[in-house]
């Protein structure tokens, strides 16, 4: 067989936006196997939001619905269960989806049972089992071939577009998953409640390292990123610090972000930040300090201090913006 | 209570990686730690300790898949604090992750170990998947990117705060369990175990190995075992086709004022 299976999230019965450039890379790799691409929905009751999954297609031929008490709230425990036994029955020639928190806990996991290897967080498929991806905080870019029946792979949500809605598919039921959470439990999941977009789907990020202090001071941060519809983040100093919450976090260990515009306030851009913001379109940098390494990256820098600068930059653009 | 750390060697991320015949070339390279192996420690040793004290609640084991003879970083860790290690003499850098979490999880059955702790990346592949292999191979559960832990020794559980996409998710695992840390499991207050006093002074990076510990690391176990003895054929399925150099960025213009950066980002390169 040479069918590709996506797994997809979903919530509030809908499919989440963030598991659509997974599908892309999804479809991608199908057409480099010359096969079908199929996906998967895993839910206590997924049925309702896996047809209408189905009725927007994404290029798929069917959507297969795995269902289980056990799987709901997220476990890797229950869900590398449920991929497992979706991969034994289906017999497809790799498993895959965006890299989210959520597949990039379960997916190794039953990468292993399977014995399958994995291209973890592609930025590009070059080929039937061959794919590309950044490696040392992004200052080398790998080729990787992967060997097997069964191969696995997440894809770098920066790196593929969101796939859009296309034929129908039909939608199958999983027979006879088990799924267990080897005692593990979900005592509570505390979301960062936020309007805006999601990071890493923004086309404007405004971000504020530790040189901005406090919290506090982020509010006019805020205001720059709500005049531009954007998402805001921080570098690792300013979340370490309690300044934002830890999921607003870009780089190497947080959200890889390439938005049209980018802004790095206060942010000395250190190779773990670069890894997560290099590829943004443009990138503008507002630094105190005009020797920091981020204004060799920055396609404007003003060597300015925020306090300064800021609150006119929100008077402008605002002006700008009517 | 054992608890077991892995910990990788690595080319120092500090230094950019040389390019030589379509891959990375770590010939002059200066192997160190892994960075998150190092949080993996500092949570072994704040679980198994009592705030300063000499009272020790858990064995912490140190293990890694290198070569026996380059081996300084599982001897740091020795320094740092843990009683033992296992080095599973290997060419780590001819291994895939199934590989090498195989080799971990036969060690863990081996030692009968309740809880494995490591580190969520590697800095240098970044492939973010041996923890939860080794969890799946030995069937047991598992708590990734843990940013805080308390270990709730009545109930032998522990209570995880996991950074998740957008939050944070906190998760409940009995022991035996595999755990993988992130970044923020190093600050002051993020690991419990009951017994080390509240507000006890911990620093917000992990410990240096005291002189003391550099001379005790000297005086450990360390036993090095083959593939072979853990009844493990190695191998890889993951092949490297080549390394390259990403395309460089050009650094852009110094702006003089708010007032030309605005004008730029309209009128030059149009995203406002
Ligand atoms: C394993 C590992 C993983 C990591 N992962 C990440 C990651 O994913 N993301 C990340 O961001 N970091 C990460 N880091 C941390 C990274 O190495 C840096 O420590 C961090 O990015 C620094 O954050 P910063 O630029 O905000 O702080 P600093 O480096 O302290 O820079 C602060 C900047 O603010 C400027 N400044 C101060 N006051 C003002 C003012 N009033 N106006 C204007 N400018 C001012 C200063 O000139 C300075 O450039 C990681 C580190 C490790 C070891
Ligand atoms: N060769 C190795 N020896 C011991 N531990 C390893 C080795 N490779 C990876 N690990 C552990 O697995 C974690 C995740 O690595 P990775 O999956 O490669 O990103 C690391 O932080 C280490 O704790």
């Amino acid at each position: 067989m040479s069918n590709v299976l996506v797994v997809v999230e979903i919530g509030d019965g809908k499919l989440r936006a963030h598991s659509l450039p997974g599908i892309t890379a999804g479809a991608q790799l199908a057409a480099a196997l010359g096969g079908e691409l199929h996906l998967l929905v895993l839910g206590a009751a997924p049925q309702a939001a896996a047809e209408g999954i189905a009725a927007a297609g994404y290029g798929a031929k069917t959507v297969h619905v795995g269902a289980h008490a056990e799987l709901e709230p997220f476990t890797a425990e229950a869900w590398a269960d449920a991929i497992v036994a979706a991969a034994r029955s289906l017999g497809v020639a790799a498993i895959g989806g965006t890299a989210t928190s959520t597949l990039r806990d379960a997916l190794p996991r039953a990468a292993a049972v399977l014995d399958a290897p994995l291209a973890p967080e592609v930025t590009a498929i070059k080929g039937p089992r061959v794919f590309g991806r950044e490696v040392s905080a992004g200052r080398a870019i790998a080729e990787i071939a992967l060997e097997g029946d069964v191969v696995c792979f997440t894809a770098r949500a920066s790196e593929f577009a969101p796939a859009q809605p296309g034929a129908a598919a039909t939608v199958a039921a999983l027979a006879g998953i088990s799924a267990a959470k080897r005692g593990a439990t979900v005592l509570s999941i505390e979301k960062t409640q936020s309007a805006r977009p999601a990071l890493t789907e923004a086309k404007v990020v405004v971000s504020g390292g530790r040189g901005m202090r406090e919290g506090a001071n982020f509010k006019v941060l805020e205001e720059l990123t709500d005049l531009l519809g954007g998402a805001l983040g921080a570098s690792r100093a300013a979340t370490d610090a309690g300044m934002v919450p830890a999921d607003l976090q870009v780089g190497q260990t947080g959200k890889v972000v390439a938005p049209n515009l980018y802004f790095a306030v206060a942010i000395s851009g250190a190779i773990q930040h670069l890894a997560g913001m290099k590829n943004s379109k443009v990138i503008v940098a507002i630094n105190k300090n005009g020797e920091e390494p981020i204004f060799q990256i920055a396609d404007y820098g003003l060597v300015a201090k925020w306090e300064d600068t800021l609150p006119r930059l929100v008077e402008l653009v605002r002006a700008r913006k009517g | 209570m054992k608890i077991l750390v892995t910990v990788k060697r690595i080319p120092d991320p500090v230094e950019p990686p040389k390019f030589a015949g379509g891959q990375i070339d770590t010939s002059s390279a200066k192997w160190v730690q892994n960075e998150f192996d190092e949080y993996a420690i500092e949570t072994a040793l704040r679980l198994a300790e009592v705030g300063g004290g000499t009272e020790r609640l858990a064995e912490v084991v140190v293990v890694s898949v290198c070569p026996a003879t380059k081996r300084e970083h599982v001897t740091n860790f020795l320094a740092m604090g843990a009683n033992r290690a296992i080095v599973v003499d290997a060419d780590d850098t001819q291994l895939d992750a199934q590989s090498v979490a195989q080799l971990i999880a036969a060690v863990f059955r081996k030692e009968g170990a309740d809880l494995l702790v490591s580190g969520k990346l590697s800095q240098d592949n970044e492939s973010n998947e041996v923890s939860q292999r080794v969890a799946g191979l030995l069937d047991l559960p598992q708590a990734t990117f843990a940013a805080s832990v308390v270990w709730d020794r009545s109930a032998n559980a522990l209570q995880v705060a996991r950074e998740v996409e957008d939050g944070v998710e906190t998760k409940r695992v009995p022991l035996p369990a595999v755990l993988s840390v992130d970044l923020r499991i190093v600050l002051p207050t993020s690991v419990k175990n009951g017994a080390t006093p509240e507000g006890h002074p911990y620093p917000d990076k992990p410990r240096l190995a005291s002189l003391r510990g550099i001379t005790m690391a000297k005086t450990k176990k360390v036993d090095v075992l083959k593939p072979a003895d853990l009844g493990v054929s190695v191998g890889a399925k993951v092949v490297s086709r080549g390394v390259v150099a990403p395309p460089k960025r050009q650094a852009g213009k110094i702006v003089a004022s708010v007032e030309e950066l605005v004008e730029k980002l309209a009128t030059e390169a149009k995203v406002l």
